[in-house]
């Protein structure tokens, strides 16, 4: 049990080190932050003074090592642009974001979940096909065009709710809808074939042999076992909560950590990019390490097999 | 005397494929039935039928009677108290028959709590009895683990210990052995006439080894593309076997003592149900087809006090089995 999660602990510090190293890497030789902020016409000397002060001189290896031994000292740098602390830049950024995305990972779930586990018991009904033609049609069709066609209809035809911006609640509820119903078609996919799946093995009907009346059979065999497929999109989803809203709020600028993170791709701010990508990193590794450990817990063939794994 | 379950011309078809084509079976207090046949051949289709664990496209007609009352069709709540309470049901592939992620003792005491009146402690109390009763050593401890860390005959132990919980009168053991190692099978089938014979409880065995259910059964039916087309007392039905696909499946056994001889086999394959031959199943692979039998399918007819026959050749086909022998 120790070990299982010891490893898994291991693999994740690995794979935000290998994150923030790609990036870091892509972004140094994907242009020229100096050119990006002061523009094309600034004088030579301005820029080359800019790249000396902001060390874009420096050979990337020691840029490398000068920006890891930053991280170690809890400096995340500074923005290009103003010269405040990335973090402090993105931590004001978080709240934004969180309006949205954590009501939309609320209601995806609400929806999403009791969709799947009514369409796979029902399979073949007239609600099974209605919720899968709906789930179908809400992760083909791109977060962006969703969103523009909600804004067609509730903001510019009925004029109900506001198009775009900040200032009061109704301002979420577009961009609320768009992220809810992409996921919940996704989870709603993806719990009906676990119930489906797990419905049709033999402990099932060793249940219905026993004489578990069938709603006992689905709440108290069936699900947990469907639980164990479902954790993990669950997991990818509760890993996006903080930049899994990047297109949606630049559709309804919203100022969310989202927009933050595209103006300052398009400016090279290395310092605010890399300090998003380093916390992205870190949400998606932790909820992973969350749903590793509640694999270990919902399924114990799993944490009998860690000790060796 | 009123058996203990009659089934009168039981059909079922899958999305309008018949699969069972009208089964009569009857069974009394404390017997012993093989259902023997090849696979497909609805061995397992005719009792999941009659205890409604079919999935929905299934489509079932006929009669069930249990102690002379229907149950086919019978209401959820009804279906469920016979279940387990009247009729327990243990199946081939014991590793993935328990759920995976909830302990023995859960799987146990909610069949206890299920079908018998007892509360809190004592329904522990008699999981530990029944682990013991099938010979699950350390019961009080194991009974906390997960079916994964059994081993394949102990997990069979534990469903047949499962399926006692409910104090049954009649247990249908589908395969029961066909996933275990052969020294696992004999202390298995073992375990199983002794405790039947300790609670008197009724038992149907399907399997396609012959010898197991030669071994552990009062009666045996022959089942065929999803008819029986024999009936007979076990001993009966293996010295002196009349339906010519019976005669086929003991021919291709090899004798334990005598000379040895070359085994028969069936020529042929089991047809397909949904092109199903008009008249007799078996006839575009029995040795002794005539016209007649591709006219009409024979029903099950008595031949003998307790034996019957579905084939209208049942004569020819004795005597052709005497000629066989005397030659």
């Amino acid at each position: 049990m120790g070990r299982y999660f010891a490893v898994r602990i291991g693999r994740a510090a690995l794979t935000i080190v290998l994150v923030v190293t790609f990036a870091f890497v892509v972004l140094r030789l994907s242009g020229d932050p100096a050119l990006m902020i002061l523009g094309p016409e600034a004088p030579p000397e301005v820029l080359a003074a800019f790249r000396k002060a902001w060390g874009l001189d420096d050979p990337i290896w020691f840029q490398y090592l000068d920006y890891f031994g930053a991280i170690a000292k809890g400096e995340l740098g500074r923005s290009m642009r103003d010269g405040r602390p990335a973090i402090e830049l993105v931590l004001e950024r978080i709240p934004a974001t969180l309006a949205l995305t954590l009501p939309a990972f609320a209601f995806k779930v609400a929806l999403g979940i009791p969709a799947g586990i009514y369409a796979a018991l029902h399979r073949g009904s007239g609600i099974d096909r209605a919720v899968m033609m709906t789930a179908v049609a809400g992760f083909t069709v791109p977060s962006f065009v969703l969103a523009l066609l909600l804004v067609l209809v509730f903001a510019v035809q009925l004029g109900w709710l506001p198009s775009g911006g900040q200032d009061s609640w109704r301002h979420a509820i577009l961009p609320i809808v768009t992220l809810s119903l992409g996921g919940a078609a996704v989870l709603a996919r993806f719990t009906r074939s676990a119930m489906l799946e797990v419905l049709g093995q033999p402990y099932i009907r060793t249940a219905s042999a026993k004489g578990v009346p069938w709603r006992k059979v689905v709440t108290s065999h069936a699900l947990p076992n469907a639980a164990i497929p479902t954790v993990t999109i669950l997991g990818f989803m509760v890993g996006t909560l903080i930049a899994g809203a990047v297109v949606v709020e630049s559709v309804f600028s919203w100022p969310g950590v989202g927009r933050l993170l595209v103006v300052a791709v398009a400016n090279r701010d290395l310092a605010v990019v890399q300090c998003i990508l380093l916390l992205v990193a870190m949400t998606m590794v932790t909820s992973n390490l969350i749903v590793d450990f509640l694999y270990g817990f919902l399924d114990p063939r799993l944490r009998a097999k860690g000790a060796h794994a | 005397m009123t058996p203990l379950i009659s089934i009168r011309d039981l059909s079922v078809a899958f999305n309008g494929v018949p699969v069972l084509r009208g089964v009569d079976l009857a069974l009394q207090k404390g017997e012993a039935l093989g259902l023997v046949g090849e696979s497909g051949s609805g061995k397992s289709v005719t009792w999941l039928a009659a205890l409604g664990l079919l999935p929905r496209n299934a489509r079932v007609s006929g009669s069930v009677r249990l102690d002379g009352r229907e149950i086919l069709g019978a209401p959820a709540a009804e279906l469920d108290r016979i279940r387990g309470g009247r009729v327990a049901m243990i199946f081939q592939d014991p590793a993935s028959a328990l759920n995976p992620v909830l302990t023995i003792r859960r799987q146990l005491c909610e069949s206890l709590a299920l079908h018998r009146d007892l509360s809190g402690g004592t329904v522990k109390a008699e999981a530990r009895r029944l682990l013991d009763l099938v010979g699950i050593p350390d019961a009080a401890r194991r009974l906390e683990a997960y079916p994964h860390e059994f081993s394949g005959g102990q997990v069979q132990r534990i469903m047949i210990a499962m399926a006692l919980a409910g104090n049954p009168d009649l247990l249908i053991a589908d395969e029961p052995t066909t996933a275990l190692d052969a020294t696992i099978q004999a202390q298995i089938l073992e375990l199983l006439s002794t405790i039947r014979h300790e609670m008197g409880m009724a038992m149907v065995l399907i399997s396609h080894d012959l010898g197991v259910v030669a071994e552990n059964c009062d009666r045996v039916a022959v089942m065929y593309a999803g008819r029986i087309v024999e009936e007979a007392p076990a001993n009966q039905l293996f010295a002196d076997p009349v339906h010519p696909y019976a005669q086929g499946l003991i021919g291709a056994l090899p004798p334990l003592d005598g000379p040895r001889r070359r085994l028969t086999a069936i020529p042929g394959t089991v047809p397909d149900p949904a092109s199903m031959p008009d008249g007799c199943a078996f006839a575009p692979r029995c040795a002794l087809a005539e016209a007649p039998c591709g006219r009409a399918a024979p029903t099950l007819a008595p031949i003998a006090a307790d034996r019957a026959v579905a084939c209208v050749r049942a004569e020819a086909s004795r005597r052709a089995l005497l000629g066989m022998a005397a030659e």
